[in-house]
């Protein structure tokens, strides 16, 4: 396999790798780091990538895994905090009045989701595999996908409406 | 597609029981024009999705200058310890050279000292040789004194001879 054949398996998942990594590792940075090393990692076990017929649930596996990775590493140095202070940089820069936008109101219900329902919905919401698929990327029953899936969206649905309550009230 | 339906759909979706045609359908109302007012949260949350969906992996993927950088490191490692190796031989080499033209000196040297203070000792030897000429000449010359004393003392007894035979002869 030479590097063209391979670009051309691997080009057309690209994007979900990369916002995958971006819903777990939240910047955008990091997230762009992290697809590169992805990239990187299944191109040196290339010979490897022959022996799987879905390649692409195989690089959303690893991205998985190796966001998790990245996160424990985080947390074991303390890291967090300095990641935190960079989010709040960020969205400081974006007008105020789009802090109040519904895109990011989701978004931030989203990050608030705990890991795995996060991903779940990545999975389903946004990039529509269908269960099969998540089942193997996320290595979970079909049933606990549901059920986390389920939560996650009534966790999100509800947190709006509330919000929206308020606002109007 | 009519409200009933689009309700009952959303029922199946907070379960997490639509298929991905059902959740298409979804997708299409809520982001597509009119949304009912009670389903406004709907019209966030798919917003917020579609959206999403958008954002792409901008930069392109690097496969093989990392790989190069990596073996030129390899590469440069080895370069640098048989360099290492060369420089410690060649300097080991010029040490023994520079150890052995020293110790030649040394020699050189001590041979010199010795040469020297062999020398000196000829002189001194020579110098041992004429004073033993010369002591030998004194003893010729005293040899010689004493010959002429000797001489001088058979004239005496001449003298003393004839003397007497005067006295003797006065005496008669």
């Amino acid at each position: 396999m030479n590097q063209s054949d391979f670009l051309k398996v691997v080009i057309p998942f690209k994007d979900k790798v990369f916002r995958l990594a971006k819903r777990l590792l939240v910047s955008t940075e990091e997230a762009e780091d992290a697809t590169q090393e992805l990239f990187f990692k299944l191109w040196k076990n290339k010979e490897k990538l022959s022996e799987y017929n879905n390649v692409e649930a195989f690089a959303m596996t690893m991205t998985k895994n190796y966001c998790y990775d990245r996160l424990k590493s985080k947390q074991a140095s303390n890291l967090t905090l300095v990641h935190n202070n960079y989010k709040e940089k960020e969205t400081s820069l974006d007008k105020k009045i789009e802090q109040e936008d519904s895109v990011n109101q989701v978004h931030k219900l989203i990050e608030n989701l705990p890991e795995q329902q996060k991903i779940i919905i990545q999975l389903r919401d946004i990039e529509q595999y269908d269960f099969d698929e998540i089942c193997k990327m996320v290595d979970m029953k079909p049933t606990a996908v549901r059920v986390a899936l389920s939560r996650a969206r009534k966790t999100i649905r509800e947190a709006l409406i509330k919000k929206h309550n308020y606002g109007v009230s | 597609m009519e409200l009933a339906n689009i309700e009952k759909l959303l029922d199946k979706y907070l379960d997490a029981e639509t298929t991905l045609q059902e959740e298409n359908i979804l997708r299409n109302y809520f982001t597509t024009g009119n949304v009912a007012p009670h389903l406004q949260e709907y019209g966030m949350m798919f917003g917020y999705f579609k959206q999403n969906k958008s954002e792409t992996y901008t930069k392109t993927i690097q496969l093989k200058p990392e790989n190069t950088r990596k073996k030129n490191w390899k590469w440069l490692t080895v370069a640098a310890s048989v360099a290492l190796l060369i420089s410690v031989f060649i300097g080991r080499q010029e040490y023994n050279k520079y150890q052995q033209r020293k110790q030649f000196a040394q020699i050189k040297e001590a041979l010199e000292q010795v040469s020297f203070n062999l020398n000196k000792g000829n002189d001194v030897l020579y110098a041992v040789s004429d004073n033993l000429n010369k002591g030998n000449d004194a003893l010729y010359a005293v040899s010689n004194n004493l010959n002429k004393g000797n001489d001088a003392v058979t004239k005496l007894r001449i003298y003393e001879e004839t003397a007497n035979t005067v006295i003797k002869k006065v005496n008669y």
